[in-house]
């Protein structure tokens, strides 16, 4: 199904979107999309939607099932909350991405803003995964309790640091990568870096090449830097912040 | 470090009427009773739970305040030496439970509620109609009709989606994690049973409660534990928690050890690991987004759920909450400074936020100011301990109540305010199974919903001797309350008129 | 409506400039803000433009609002003993102007909403006498004749103050506000633009935004936390601050700070939006001595809450945020236009080819210039 979104409403684009994927259909290509909110969100099925041009925000917000392909630069607030499913961004992505989020993958081939992946989590076999060619602002991983984030820093200029400050503070699960190494200063309290090990290579490499076939990058180039891994010191950041 | 704080209770055992029968040391979940020949108490790890005092079956404990532990100083009380002694000792910050305990001034005991006498009559609500049914959704400023084709009068407006109590009290947001399964599974019971709602939380909710969602709000708070788009379709009403009265501004924190298998199945978080609830929902810092994601909601949800946004009561309330009914939210929680909590920082809890009476009626005026009242349900948390404080809530504008440590102490809770050790010994604020298991879900259901009956019947009585037959006619009437003992100012922003005065 | 309770709102702002000093109609920003409609509620809107009278450059255009006839002769009575006015007219208004969207459909859920009970809107380009400033410079003239009028004259409030520039702002959607204001009529080489989601009760058309001072204007979004304090600290300088929004508070720091105490203008960013300790005590020696003095003596300027905002004046444009980004900015270019917004989409609505896009720093300026030779 195509559907030309100039001018249009998001509440009717979400509702045509829900309504044809109630009734089966199950690929979307959406054009001329500038602004509209929500796209995605709630919808509990594995369809395919394509935007050509910049969703609003809350892309994805509590999403359970859709691929969902964005051709241009994607705003704040994508894959709040959400649950399952797959945002591959051929260009930048706001701030706050994968808020809460508990599962599925986004996959966006250049910079992030602030407070990626905050508070992402893990449940059982949902593990949830956010990789990014570019460079990420300040509170990467903030809260983070579980899931993969990678930062690959692929097309950053000069010695621009890969992530802001602050990274990983209040972490108490999951793991992030980064390649070529962090600045020790950017670090938030709650984390430590270390070397990765066998088991770690592989699952990203999975994820890497994953990414490489999205954007057509070259997974040995992505991997020709060496990472690191930035774990939390504790599950327990808090633990000893009382008095009984 | 040797603790030096003495001890704050004394148990007393009559060794006379004792038969060592251990039920005490069975009960006390605090470790304060041991058994050597005969119960020896350790006077520092009691509480006043009052467990074991309630199960000796020969009357045989009785707890005293341990007195004289701290020498009498008006200024340096026991209170606060003990707290010094204990941040000297730890370095932490001080917790507690439950709501803030100390005597600041309760406005519900300086308002009384008017009667009729010889000019109108009273009504006997034990014979006459008296009708609590109340709705609680945004509502539309003005009906529109029109005719078909026959000349039928038909409604042209559609109204939001609108939630029916049949008592004007629903119970208060608590989440599994906070309370135990049983502690929920009584409350949705009840819910069921009484015609009104239970509140999940921010804890998500446990599958094997699903089936009760006709009774249920469902809360996203900043965690989004267990929030998914089922979870948000598994309910009458979903509300967005933004703050506590007991702990405005500041986050939760539920320690990995109280999430066992089933807390981490409805939470979706792995066994063991801590949940943390950040103190803002990264995804509003302005009011903007707050409407961002009241809409997200009502988009994942079809539009089917009104939404409440629930705060605490702060100095701008008035403002803020007009600020979330024009940001499209159906109904406003308000949570007074006196709300419970399972835990918080014992300075915020005790010194944050202000009261629900005047908070309340500042809301319900500025609201009317603005017209649109009719906009958005006010729900009043935080310090309703009785029918009467129902009453005066809602003859201040309150379209209902909302009872938290009403319903915890119905249903056995001593208020000791030890919810965040998980020791509870009433099975309410703990998730230790041995303990869990002496909550009773039907007992204590059947303990809340003699409650609400118990208020039902009071609330018709009050009604009746206003000598009005509905609750509409109490809703924001404050021509018939009174104030005592209050000042010009207090009277004005409560908007009331001090006892005296005639109309 | 001037009392000392202020207003919590949330918001949309938008703002461009053509650096080489090129003119352009309001409609680009008009369309531009109303593709952000559900990030206001109706009841503020507003824009800045500078450039929009080069017949009148040199007179400052004092832009005013008069909830009454009394307030409007009042206020005339106390200008004409104090300036010389050039010009005084009505501000040109389509009576109940509403904005419509071409590819109709996106505000179907709304409909444009027509602007009513304006209060009485009247311009007056005038001069300062020769007389009058032999102990005050002309602006601080200004300054002081415009807290006058806003604190002492009931019923009249100063919405701009600045040459060649003016405010148009008002209670209702930001696009209807700008085909009120008939801004597809006027040009500008700088346009910044504000939706307003106030928690306050409707009518008050002076809340809107931007707010402006002399030649500065500030849209803002977000809410400054700090407000107690900076509202105090500008008070003995002279100002006052009455018109129940955080807002002015930055509009009046930029006039203390940059105007008044002559900071370079990246020093007074710095001290609206300081930089953490921790990062000072990491800084090489020079800018670690200026950071930390900078704290020091103007702690009480410093903006703390959640914040974006862009600062327009007679020579630029300059958007930022505060210290960890808490609200939201994107800027773009194209050739010598600079962009900023609170969303991409903003943008992209009215210049869909970019030469770059980005989001900018917390706490770090992009400051868009008109260039020299321009100037």
């Amino acid at each position: 199904m195509k559907i030309d979104c100039s001018g249009m409403y998001y509440r009717k684009l979400n509702k045509i979107i829900r309504d044809a994927a109630e009734a089966g259909e199950s690929e979307f290509i959406l054009d001329h999309v500038n602004g509209q909110r929500y796209i995605g969100s709630g919808i509990n099925k594995k369809i395919k939607i394509t935007i050509n041009g910049v969703p609003g925000n809350d892309l994805a917000m509590f999403m359970n099932g859709p691929l969902i392909t964005v051709n241009a630069n994607a705003q704040d607030g994508i894959a709040n909350t959400m649950n399952a499913g797959e945002i591959i961004v051929h260009g930048d992505a706001g701030d706050v991405i994968g808020y809460g989020m508990r599962g599925g993958k986004i996959y966006i081939k250049g910079n992030v803003g602030y407070r990626t992946g905050i508070h992402m989590k893990e449940y059982k076999k949902q593990v949830p995964v956010i990789v990014a060619g570019g460079v990420a602002c300040d509170f990467c991983a903030e809260y983070m309790a579980g899931g993969i984030l990678v930062l690959l820093g692929l097309e950053k200029e000069g010695d621009m640091p890969i992530t802001g400050d602050y990274l990983g503070t209040g972490m108490h699960g999951g793991v992030v990568y980064i390649r070529g190494g962090v600045d020790e200063n950017m670090l938030g309290k709650e984390v430590s870096v270390l070397e990765l090990d066998e088991k770690d290579m592989k699952l990203l490499k999975k994820h890497l090449a994953e990414f490489c076939e999205h954007f057509g990058f070259d997974l040995e180039e992505a991997m020709s830097k060496p990472f690191v891994k930035l774990l939390p010191v504790s599950s327990r950041p808090y633990g000893n912040l009382y008095a009984y | 470090m040797i603790s030096e704080i003495p001890p704050e209770f004394i148990v007393k055992i009559d060794y006379e009427q004792c038969k060592r029968c251990k039920r005490c040391v069975m009960n006390c979940s605090f470790g304060c009773m041991q058994f050597k020949d005969r119960v020896i108490p350790d006077h520092k790890k009691c509480v006043a739970c009052q467990r074991c005092v309630t199960f000796c079956p020969e009357s045989a404990i009785t707890i005293t305040k341990n007195e004289l532990s701290y020498k009498e100083n008006a200024n340096w009380t026991p209170e606060i030496r003990q707290n010094i002694l204990k941040q000297a000792e730890t370095g932490g910050m001080i917790l507690s439970g439950m709501g803030n305990p100390r005597a600041y001034q309760i406005l519900w005991d300086h308002l009384l509620i008017d009667a009729c006498q010889v000019t109108n009559p009273s009504i006997d609500p034990l014979r006459e109609p008296m009708e609590l049914r109340t709705f609680i959704g945004r509502k539309p400023e003005r009906l529109e009709f029109s005719a078909d084709e026959n000349s039928e009068i038909e409604l042209a407006t559609e109204l939001g989606p609108q939630i029916k109590l049949d008592i004007p009290v629903v119970f208060a947001a608590m989440s599994y994690g906070a309370i135990s399964f049983n502690a929920h599974k009584a409350l949705v019971m009840a819910a069921k049973q009484s015609g009104t709602l239970m509140n999940t939380g921010e804890g998500g909710l446990h599958k094997d409660l699903y089936s009760y969602a006709d009774n249920i709000i469902v809360q996203v708070a900043s965690g989004r534990f267990g929030v998914h788009s089922e979870y948000l379709n598994t309910c009458v009403m979903v509300e967005i928690k933004i703050g506590q009265g007991a702990k405005p501004g500041i986050g939760g924190h539920l320690p990995g050890e109280k999430v066992g298998e089933e807390i981490s199945k409805t939470r979706m978080i792995p066994v063991g690991t801590d949940a943390i609830s950040p103190a803002p929902h990264h995804d509003i810092y302005s009011i903007e987004d707050l409407s961002q994601l009241i809409y997200a909601i009502k988009e994942t949800t079809d539009y089917t759920k009104p939404v409440s946004v629930k705060i605490s009561a702060v100095h701008n309330v008035a403002a803020i909450a007009s600020g979330i009914v024009r940001a499209g939210a159906d109904i406003v929680t308000i949570d007074g400074f006196r709300g419970g909590t399972g835990a918080a920082p014992m300075v915020i809890r005790d010194n944050v936020g202000i009261p629900i009476e005047v908070a309340l009626a500042a809301v319900d005026q500025r609201l009317r100011d603005e017209g649109i009242r009719n906009n958005a349900s006010i729900l009043c948390a935080g310090g309703i301990r009785t029918s009467a404080d129902m009453a005066k809530a809602i003859a201040l504008g309150a379209d209902a109540v909302v009872i938290g440590t009403a319903a915890l102490v119905a249903m056995g809770c001593r208020v000791c305010q030890k919810c965040y050790t998980g020791n509870c010994a009433w099975g309410i604020a703990t998730q230790k199974p041995e303990l869990v298991r002496r909550l009773d879900p039907l007992v204590a259901s059947e303990r809340l919903s003699n409650l609400l009956r118990a208020w039902d019947l009071e609330l018709k009585e009050i009604l009746g001797s206003l000598g009005v037959n509905s609750i509409e006619s109490l809703r924001g009437s404050r021509e018939r309350l009174r104030g005592i003992g209050l000042d010009e100012m207090t009277l004005k922003i409560l908007g009331v008129k001090p006892a005296g005065v005639g109309q | 409506m001037k009392d000392n309770c202020y207003i919590p709102s949330g918001c949309s702002i938008s703002g461009m400039i053509n650096e080489s000093g090129r003119r352009f109609d309001g409609s680009s920003v008009i369309k531009s803000i109303a593709l952000m409609h559900d990030r206001g509620n109706g009841l503020g809107g507003g824009f800045a433009a500078y450039g929009v009278y080069p017949r009148h450059a040199e007179q400052f255009a004092f832009h005013m609002m008069f909830d009454h006839i009394e307030a409007k002769e009042a206020c005339e009575e106390y200008f004409k003993d104090r300036f010389d006015i050039v010009l005084d007219e009505e501000m040109p208004t389509r009576a109940g102007g509403a904005f419509e969207e071409e590819t109709s459909g996106r505000y179907g859920e709304y409909g444009g909403h027509p602007i009513t009970n304006p209060p009485i809107l009247w311009r007056y380009f005038m001069d300062v006498p020769k007389s009058k400033t032999s102990f005050v410079s002309e602006n601080e003239y200004i300054v002081k004749n415009v807290m006058e009028v806003n604190s002492r004259i009931d019923g009249a409030f100063v919405a701009s103050s600045g040459k060649n520039m003016g405010a148009f702002k008002g209670v209702g959607y930001p696009e209807d506000i700008g085909v009120f204001y008939k801004l597809d009529e006027y040009k500008a080489y700088i346009w910044t633009a504000h939706g307003r989601f106030p928690t306050n009760t409707p009518g008050w058309w002076g809340g809107a935004h931007p707010f402006c001072l002399l030649d500065w204007s500030i849209v803002h979004n977000g809410e400054i936390s700090s407000y107690g304090i900076n509202k105090r600290y500008l008070e003995p300088h002279g100002y006052k601050l009455e018109l129940r929004t955080d807002t002015e508070v930055i509009a009046y720091l930029f006039d203390l700070l940059v105007r008044k105490h002559n900071l370079p203008m990246e020093m007074a960013i710095k001290a609206l939006a300081s930089p953490f300790w921790k990062d000072i005590d990491r800084m090489p020696e020079r800018e670690q001595r200026i950071a930390t003095a900078i704290r020091q003596v103007y702690g009480g300027a410093l903006l703390n809450g959640p914040f974006s905002v862009i600062l327009g004046h007679s020579r630029g444009m300059i958007g930022f945020n505060d210290r960890i980004k808490l609200r939201p900015m994107t800027c773009a270019r194209a050739d010598d236009m600079l962009y900023m917004a609170s969303e991409e989409a903003a943008i992209r609505e009215i210049a869909p080819d970019l030469d770059r896009v980005w989001s900018p720093k917390a706490g770090t300026p992009v400051i868009g210039k008109l260039s020299e030779e321009v100037i």
